[in-house]
């Protein structure tokens, strides 16, 4: 089995992690930009941040012999500050050009607030002036319909935004639907309490087919499983489905929607 | 569909079984102990009716169920987390 992991918060994981991806058949993994666990004092913090994804992380990879890209924004947990915001906003440009960065992400929303959606917009026109795809986080439980619906408000209301160079990140079986029907690409996040168990996202391939989708971890410092995609392969090959869909939903597919970006290359044969 | 509904069963009802049990001991330990719940124990129970609709969208029913279902944006983020269940209230 190979697979790529889309969304993996490596700065959170040990040395360990990257060794079980490896041996579980990880050729390439993702790593968006997000909030991690406290609050930053300023953009000097996220300019080391970013350094850590654009320089660091990468080296940690490929000891595995994983290629590693990642995302650059100021996640929307910290957008009420829009002082702070537009600090970071402003050194997100510095990093655009590094080898392995491949747009904007993960922004979004969190609670749904007019600052929040601000900063978003601002992400947005980031982008889309930079020519970046876009990578967006949805909001958590009882907030995530109200704010995808906002999120795809954004994205419509800015006319260069190509709806599939936008992955919506964190769908449901309550907004998996207004995700796809407007043209975006649709992430299922694996996660043991929240978002999706393995049995609903298969269940959700099921229903709403397997175009513009893909599987991830998200791993972080949080309860998250860096495995959870190959074992919702193995999930998936238990329901009797074939080999050539579980690696169109999680190899295929996130390779075809990253490969927008020409720096993404998987030399997996 | 690549299962027929006699493997559903053989392959989900003993987990689908262990959760209800949890569900059930659950409610029971709110009722055990003192003093007032909050909106979430209501929204659970509004949610647990929406398993016995017919049809297939189960899933969505009760994450709608738990919902903001609101419209306009907040005007300030209360702070970062969310508990679950929408509590009703504009913020």
């Amino acid at each position: 089995m190979r697979f790529i992991e889309p969304h993996a918060h490596m700065v959170s994981r040990t040395t360990d992690d990257y060794l079980d991806m490896a041996t579980a058949g990880c050729v390439a993994l993702c790593e968006p930009a997000f909030w991690a666990g406290f609050d930053r004092g300023s953009a000097d913090g996220f300019r080391d941040y970013f350094r850590q994804l654009t320089e660091y992380e990468p080296r940690r990879a490929a000891n595995y012999g994983i290629k590693h890209y990642t995302w650059l924004c100021i996640n929307p947990k910290e957008s009420e500050d829009m002082a702070l915001a537009a600090d970071v906003l402003s050194v997100i440009p510095e990093f655009l050009e590094c080898p392995n960065v491949l747009g904007i992400g993960e922004i979004g929303l969190n609670k749904n607030s007019r600052n929040e959606i601000k900063v978003l917009q601002q992400h947005v026109d980031l982008a889309a002036t930079n020519d970046q795809l876009i990578l967006v986080h949805t909001p958590h439980l009882e907030d995530k319909h109200k704010g995808t619906r906002l999120i795809l408000d954004v994205l419509k209301h800015d006319s260069r935004i190509a709806p599939e160079r936008v992955m919506i990140d964190h769908v449901e079986e309550h907004t998996i639907g207004m995700v796809l029907d407007a043209g975006h690409w649709g992430g299922m996040t694996l996660y043991p309490e929240s978002k999706c168990s393995p049995a609903r996202a298969i269940d959700m391939i099921e229903r709403f087919g397997s175009d513009r989708l893909w599987w991830d971890a998200a791993c972080d410092w949080g309860p998250s499983v860096p495995l959870a995609v190959p074992r919702t392969a193995c999930e998936m090959r238990r329901r009797g489905h074939d080999e050539k869909l579980i690696e169109k939903v999680i190899f295929e597919n996130p390779k075809q929607f990253l490969s927008q970006c020409e720096r993404f290359q998987v030399d997996y044969a | 569909m690549a299962m027929t509904r006699q493997k559903v069963l053989d392959q989900y009802f003993m987990d689908a079984r262990h959760k209800l049990i949890d569900v059930a001991a659950f409610l029971d330990r709110v009722e055990r102990a003192e003093g007032d719940a909050d909106f979430r124990l209501d929204a659970f129970k509004d949610a647990m009716k929406r398993l016995d609709g017919r049809g297939a969208d189960r899933a969505n029913d009760v994450l709608m169920a738990f919902s903001d279902q609101t419209q306009e944006p907040i005007d300030k983020a209360p702070g970062k987390g969310a508990c679950g269940a929408w509590s009703g209230k504009a913020q």
